[in-house]
């Protein structure tokens, strides 16, 4: 292992990590705004203690989002200073903008939003939720501008030995980017969809809180159908985005070693990399492939051996994140069907098993998330800017082995450590449930029937 | 309008708001099991940054940025080479961030005071390592032609711990003060003894440091080449004097507003001794790191002036709203009535 190679795994560990945090806050803080405006429209109290029952849960999720971002930041300089020197005159920038425009936004009102229940108006209060979900969702897309400049750069000229920036609004409307921002997001909502009904299937199970987790349950359910959806009709264009700007990306993904026109789609396939081609394939989809990447199946797709084999990507890695990603997300959109359907009707306590499997199911949206960003990435390699530049002339020249080694330790061991404590704690207060009705039942009279069943299932049920 | 030195005076102003704001809640974070005797006055002590700590945090985040976006060749040089420190200051400010959410997540005393110690550690480890690297910056980093000559060791010279404990004691009267604006009865009284206390070391020190800086760097031949800038020095010598008289007074927070003119004054003096270096050799003036031989393009540098003159005025104005809201100051009683509260 040489510092190349280690400050490679350092990466792929401090972003898989960081990256355990992110998909959630990006949907569960859309989630909650939702309930918290529901909240605010009805006056309904079941809806303020949804929001600050799932709203702990953000802000201890939040936490560890926050502070292992630091270190993506620090990182492009401290192990990939080549990089950030090439590239810096336009990579920088999205960069600078995320922490101008979205950090600041985010950071601030999480604060007033945790804190200040008794200190701002209700709308005030309602506002500052919405500002951090918004924050959140801009920060994606400052950061996936710049990871869509690495994949398919556009608006630049190499000049004075590095990339310059020529052409801002294409940096900005980059499809590539867009694209994969548009993923991300929907990406994110189904993981905070998943994580929702995993809980409330959980305590549902239990008989706890009925009322409270059936509500949570709906919402979740049709927030994970929209986005579940999203993921695959944005997921689609991507992919066809991908065919025309990073081919052998592509051919990785889908195992294609000779180009050819009119391309099948093979529903079982096993790449072969040593000898350049599948060990099996079977049941073809004459056209298919070609299909999906250009919209026509009478078009040629660019196989890996037309690459030399020096700008091929690892196949295997690629092949399989894609497949598992997108088997992944056919389960989403089913099972959020199902969960709305069950919901709808009211028959879903009859079926534990299938409560049971939702609980089971939290993890699987993460999982998805991290195979499409090994598909991104590993899919790139060995380009670190697609075509212009190579991972390997990338890294630090003054980082020495010894510190890589010992800062790969390092957050190795305080990412577990962290890890471990934050799942601990996600798990306590997920557990423990909501807090009791505080409110009167008198006081509920007046507002909503709704609010008198809450407060009398909360006695019932706790 | 040059860019270079826009870009130069914003970089400045980044990293000195940044030290301006998270320097109390180090320094809070530094003193709170010594001014926090019970775990009520700690939680008070907490709370008292609990709104605002990941907001001044984010100021580091763009001081970062903004050396990435406008002086990439800084950016990626003065990250790989300061490796070794600034992953230590990383790790602190990871373990900072998660302690003030995690300590409150459970009862026992042992879990409390794991957080507690964390927290102490994760403090001055950052207030620490910041000194010292600006002040090896301020002295100039041996790097030439065949790269960097230094090491976590040769940072740790006579002059960059001068510069450690400065900050180190800068941040101990500032969180000290901040302390004593935030809270109310004896746990008030008792940082504001500490900071009349602190004081004394911090003058000394503050006053060693001055001296060194004319032997151990060049930041003061800008002085003498444009005196009218030693009215920035002269300030931050003025403030740190009035932050012992309004304590005499028992005006708290007025000392505390004068320790934040300090500590902008003293990274104000260093930058602009810095000029128009970024970071310069020790070894080799042509080897200087500079606002031009480092810089982003004209255009980038336009591109990235405009963001900053819409947002950060913006964030500046939604920052001071959210300090006002939450201006009064927390009591034991009013932090445990708080069910939202660290």
């Amino acid at each position: 292992m040489d510092v190349l190679a280690l400050s490679k795994l350092q990466f792929a560990l401090t972003c898989m990590f960081h990256f355990i945090f992110v998909p959630l806050t990006l949907g569960l803080s859309v989630l909650v705004a939702m309930m918290e405006t529901r909240y605010v429209m009805s006056g309904n109290e079941l809806y303020k203690r949804m929001t600050k029952f799932w709203g702990k849960l953000l802000l201890i999720n939040f936490a560890l989002g926050v502070v292992t971002g630091i270190t993506m930041e620090f990182q492009f300089g401290m192990n990939w200073a080549e990089y950030s020197r090439y590239v810096g005159d336009i990579f920088g920038a999205p960069l600078a903008i995320e922490a101008t425009v979205a950090f600041f936004l985010e950071s601030v009102f999480i604060g007033v939003w945790a804190f200040g229940w008794e200190k701002v108006s209700r709308r005030v209060h309602l506002l500052s939720i919405w500002l951090v979900a918004l924050a959140t969702n801009l920060s994606g897309l400052w950061i996936l501008l710049a990871n869509g400049w690495m994949q398919h750069p556009v608006g630049y000229v190499l000049r004075n030995g590095r990339a310059e920036m020529v052409d801002f609004m294409a940096v900005v409307t980059n499809p590539y980017g867009l694209l994969k921002f548009g993923h991300q997001i929907v990406s994110g909502y189904t993981v905070a969809a998943f994580f929702v009904l995993g809980i409330s299937a959980w305590h549902l199970l239990r008989g706890r809180n009925r009322v409270f987790f059936r509500s949570s349950f709906g919402m979740a359910a049709a927030f994970g159908l929209v986005a579940a959806i999203l993921v695959a009709v944005v997921g689609d264009f991507h992919a066809a985005d991908v065919a025309k700007t990073q081919p052998a990306k592509f051919a990785a993904m889908e195992a294609v070693w000779d180009s050819c026109s009119n391309a099948p789609m093979h529903l079982i396939a096993f790449p072969d990399e040593k000898n350049q081609c599948n060990l099996v394939t079977g049941l073809p989809v004459p056209g298919l492939l070609s299909f999906l990447a250009f919209h026509d199946s009478g078009a040629t797709i660019k196989g890996l051996n037309s690459f030399p084999k020096d700008e091929r990507p690892p196949v295997l890695p690629v092949f399989l994140s894609f497949r598992l990603m997108v088997g992944l997300g056919t389960l989403f959109i089913l099972m959020s069907a199902a969960s709305l359907f069950l919901h709808r009707n009211g028959t879903l306590e009859r079926y534990p098993v299938f409560l049971k499997l939702l609980v089971y199911m939290i993890p699987l949206p993460y999982i998805a998330n991290q195979l499409g960003w090994i598909v991104a990435e590993v899919g790139r390699q060995p380009w670190i800017v697609y075509g212009i530049m190579k991972t390997s002339d990338a890294v630090s020249r003054a980082v020495t082995l010894p510190q890589v080694i010992g800062s790969l330790a390092g957050f190795t061991l305080l990412y577990a450590l962290l890890g471990f404590v934050d799942i601990y704690l996600l798990v306590k207060f997920a557990r423990k449930g909501p807090e009791e009705a505080t409110e009167p039942v008198r006081a509920a009279v007046g507002r909503a029937p709704e609010a008198i069943t809450v407060t009398a299932a909360g006695a019932v049920y706790k | 309008m040059d860019l270079h030195i826009v870009w130069f005076v914003l970089w400045g102003v980044l990293w000195g708001v940044y030290f301006m704001l998270d320097g109390f809640v180090l320094g809070a974070g530094m003193l709170h099991r010594v001014l926090g005797k019970t775990d009520g006055d700690r939680r008070v002590i907490i709370n008292s940054f609990g709104p605002v700590w990941d907001g001044n945090e984010v100021w580091l985040l763009t001081a970062g940025g903004a050396t990435f976006a406008a002086f990439p060749t800084t950016y990626a040089l003065m990250f790989s080479y300061l490796y070794t420190p600034l992953l230590l200051l990383l790790f602190a400010l990871i373990v900072r961030g998660v302690s003030f959410e995690f300590r409150g997540k459970e009862e026992g005393a042992a879990w409390r005071g794991c957080w507690d110690w964390a927290i102490v550690i994760c403090s001055f480890v950052p207030a620490l390592l910041f000194g010292v690297a600006f002040g090896n910056i301020f002295a100039g980093l041996p790097m030439d032609q065949a790269g960097y000559h230094g090491s976590l060791v040769y940072l740790l010279n006579p002059y960059g711990i001068v510069s450690g404990l400065l900050f180190v004691l800068l941040f101990l009267e500032h969180g000290a003060l901040y302390v004593a604006v935030k809270s109310t009865g004896s746990l008030s009284r008792s940082a504001e003894d500490l900071a009349r206390l602190l004081w004394i070391p911090l003058l000394v020190i503050a006053v060693v440091f001055l001296g060194y800086t004319n032997f151990a760097t060049k930041l003061y031949h800008n002085y003498v080449a444009a005196p009218v800038f030693a009215v920035v020095p002269l300030s931050a010598v003025a403030a740190l004097l009035s932050v012992r008289l309004f304590l005499a007074k028992g005006r708290a927070p007025a000392a505390f507003a004068a320790s934040c003119v300090t500590i902008l004054g003293v990274v104000f003096t260093g930058v602009i001794g810095l000029f128009p270096n970024l970071i310069p050799s020790s070894l080799d003036p042509n080897f200087h790191l500079s606002i031009y031989n480092s810089s982003s393009s004209e255009y980038t540098l336009g591109i990235m002036t405009t963001v900053a003159f819409i947002f950060v005025p913006i964030v500046i104005l939604y920052k001071i709203w959210a300090y006002r809201l939450f201006r009064e100051r927390l009591t034991v009683e009013s932090v445990a009535a708080d069910h939202e509260a660290y």
